[in-house]
């Protein structure tokens, strides 16, 4: 069976005053129909153009240099602005960090769903409605009838932000890419969105990157986890293994700086330094000047991936801790 | 004990300012009218030298204006904050900062930086205008707190822009430090961080508490580090607090429903291949501070709400704003 998405070493990279910079550096990985797929990383490590490039919503200076994302076995690189627009919201959408920015605020919600569904199939306007209405409460906003009728700025973040979902599900794409859609929010509204989305993704089937700095969020709905750093993917693979036993110092790293893992008042384990530029990154491993564990092997070469249900580019991957 | 930081029925209340959605959709006739946000209403609360009190509440709860009346930086609308016994801010009709003993840390380290001035200058300038140093003494003064943050003495003739955010949040630090404050106000002080730089940032602090004895009143919605930095905590909801006191218990066993709550929605890092349901959400949404409920802020998202906490408003008493708190777990 192949993968609904498959990725094969992307590299999108930007023009700048001060060199390429490479925001994805030879990205490659696999997203099962239905999967829920974690993506992590620092910022600035290329977690949201990864993102844009699956939609194809890349602008220069940004180009995909090299490379082929395969949706559903078509390949997405090098289609046209019109095909890409085909796609998007039927077969991929996203949903973006900051809910304000993806709605339009003069035009009201009801009048937005109805847009997002005319621009992929004709129906009726009792028939759009209806739907707008379903999803809407679907998504936990009470009284869905009366929302079509409102403005977002009448509605909270996270109502303003459980409608963005519920256009990003108005065609049942098959895979929605979900750029931190709740860090701008409140915890308690994030777990209300975490419990929903969780529960939408698995009724309707559709797989969902989910794109986060936190790794606790993630935890509680990724069933697979993939690390980037300094835009490569550095660790990959079953959630519950890389979080019990990560093989790359990164992914320890980021781990062991959580406060849930130390005693209240002691110092928390830091990393030294912070990730180096896009545009002058090291010939080897990328992580290496931050390392404890790095050597001549890893500043002369970028360590490959070690193949295999879960992967990690380390030249002294760390022991696994047994089961 | 004595308390440094005192607040007595402090309340601020703000004419709401129209959004800039809410402007356009006048225009388009779906406007609504100006109203009164009780952001902060009637907190009553002490931190003593050298103790750091976490603040914790959902997005609006008025936690940043509850510290920047202690820092002195907001008026109240009524009751008074103390530092050592003498008002933040002075009275009269145009209240004037009269402490410096407090500074405040804030969230946005890119924001809070004067692009235009050098690194030196921007820690230096407030000691030379309040006299704690000479003019000729600020070079030295400015290395010194560099030092202090672990920064190079270099620094300091650079300019912020130069600097990651992690180095950034580093030279606010140094720029409070360099007032000599008694306390430090942190609102979000890493929010913006990375969770690796987030880690150095959060060492500092410690180290700093640890080494010049300072006073925190540390603001933050990441319950985890709250725990981890706070002796005492204090849960804010709709602009009261709801629950206050020493963190390890209120961690352990909160007693009122809303602390109970929030420590249930937080997703915990889940290790084991366990079903992916480790986290709890609060039903319903904070209600709009310019209409706030009668009674209990909490009581039309409280599983243990009657007729008395749609009525009464609980009175904070042993440490608990609740007409039906929560029992103690045994331990
Ligand atoms: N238009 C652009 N021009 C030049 N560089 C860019 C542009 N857009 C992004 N980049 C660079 O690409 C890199 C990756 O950015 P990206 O937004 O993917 O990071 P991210 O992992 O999503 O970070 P964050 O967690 O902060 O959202 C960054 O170094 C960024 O500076
Ligand atoms: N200058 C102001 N003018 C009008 N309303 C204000 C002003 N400052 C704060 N508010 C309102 O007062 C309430 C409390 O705001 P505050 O910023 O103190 O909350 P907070 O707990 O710090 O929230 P967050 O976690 O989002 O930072 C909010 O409803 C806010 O909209
Ligand atoms: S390759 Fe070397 S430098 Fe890179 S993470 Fe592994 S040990 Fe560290
Ligand atoms: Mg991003
Ligand atoms: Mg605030």
């Amino acid at each position: 069976m192949s993968a609904l998405l498959e990725i094969r070493d992307l590299a999108t990279h930007f023009a700048s005053a001060t060199g390429t910079v490479k925001a994805v550096d030879g990205v490659s990985f696999d997203v099962n129909a239905g999967e829920i797929v974690g993506l992590v990383g620092e910022s600035g490590s290329g977690k949201t153009i990864t993102g844009f490039s699956i939609l194809g919503l890349i602008d220069a200076p940004g180009r995909i240099v090299a490379g082929s994302i395969k949706l559903e076995g078509r390949e997405l690189v090098g289609l046209s602005q019109g095909e890409l627009r085909k796609l998007r919201g039927k077969r991929i959408a996203m949903v973006f960090q900051d809910p304000s920015t993806a709605l339009n605020p003069v035009l009201s919600i009801g009048e937005q769903m109805r847009m997002a569904l005319a621009a992929h199939e004709s129906v009726s306007r009792a028939a759009a409605d209806e739907r707008a209405r379903d999803l809407l409460a679907r998504v936990g906003i009470p009284e869905p009838a009366k929302r079509l009728d409102a403005y977002p700025h009448q509605l909270s973040g996270g109502m303003r932000q459980r409608v963005a979902i519920a256009i990003a599900l108005l065609n049942r794409p098959s895979l929605i890419v979900c750029d931190e859609p709740t860090t701008a929010l409140d915890v308690s509204i994030q777990a209300q969105i975490l419990a929903e989305m969780r529960d939408l993704a698995r009724d309707f089937g559709t797989a969902l990157i989910w794109i986060s700095h936190d790794l606790a969020t993630v935890s509680a709905l990724a069933s697979r986890l993939i690390v980037m750093y300094a835009g490569r993917i550095v660790e990959d693979g079953p959630i519950g293994a890389i979080l019990r036993s990560p093989r790359h110092p990164y992914t320890r790293g980021l781990l062991d700086s959580l406060p849930s893992m130390a005693a209240p008042g002691q110092e928390l384990r830091q990393i030294p330094g912070s990730m180096p530029s896009l545009a002058n990154l090291p010939p080897g491993c990328a992580f290496a000047p931050r390392c404890t564990h790095a050597d001549a092997a890893c500043n002369a070469a970028p360590p490959e991936r070690r193949d295999g249900e879960r992967g990690w580019r380390c030249h002294h991957p760390l022991i696994a801790v047994p089961a | 004990m004595t308390a440094l930081i005192e607040t007595r029925d402090v309340a601020k209340r703000f004419r709401e300012a129209p959004s800039l959605g809410e402007r356009i959709a006048r225009l388009v006739g779906a406007g609504s009218d100006e109203r009164t946000v009780h952001a902060v209403d009637g907190i009553s609360l002490s931190v003593a030298k050298g103790e750091v009190l976490g603040l914790v509440g959902e997005s609006g709860c008025g936690k940043s204006t509850l510290g920047r009346m202690i820092a002195g930086i907001l008026p109240p609308s009524e009751g008074t904050a103390l530092i050592d016994g003498v008002p933040a801010m002075g009275g009269g009709t145009r209240p004037v900062k009269t402490t410096t003993r407090v500074q405040m840390v804030f969230q946005d380290p890119f924001a809070s930086l004067d692009p235009r001035m050098r690194i030196g200058d921007i820690i230096a300038e407030g000691p030379v205008a309040n006299g704690l140093i000479k003019p000729g003494e600020a070079a030295a003064d400015a290395a010194r707190w560099l030092a202090t943050v672990g920064l190079d003495p270099s620094a300091a003739q650079r300019y912020p822009h130069q600097f990651s955010g992690g180095q950034r949040q580093r030279i606010a630090i140094a720029r409070a430090l360099a007032m000599r404050p008694d306390a430090l106000i942190c609102d979000e002080p890493v929010a913006s961080l990375d969770v690796s730089i987030q880690a150095q940032i959060v060492n500092l602090f410690l180290k700093l508490r640890r080494e010049l004895g300072l006073t925190m009143i540390f603001i933050s919605h990441d319950l985890s580090l709250v725990r981890h930095v706070s002796d005492r905590v204090a849960i804010m909801y709709l602009g009261r607090i709801v629950e206050i006191g020493d963190s390890r218990g209120i961690f352990a066993s909160p007693r009122h429903p809303y602390t109970r709550a929030l420590l249930d929605s937080a997703p915990a890092l889940r290790l084991g291949d366990e079903d992916a349901t480790g986290f709890k959400p609060i039903r319903g949404e904070l209600p709009s501070p310019m209409d706030p409920p009668p009674g209990c802020h909490f009581h039309a998202r409280c599983q243990h709400a009657d007729a008395k906490c749609c009525i009464e408003a609980p009175v904070l008493t042993g440490g608990v704003a609740c007409h039906h708190p929560l029992k103690e777990a045994p331990q």
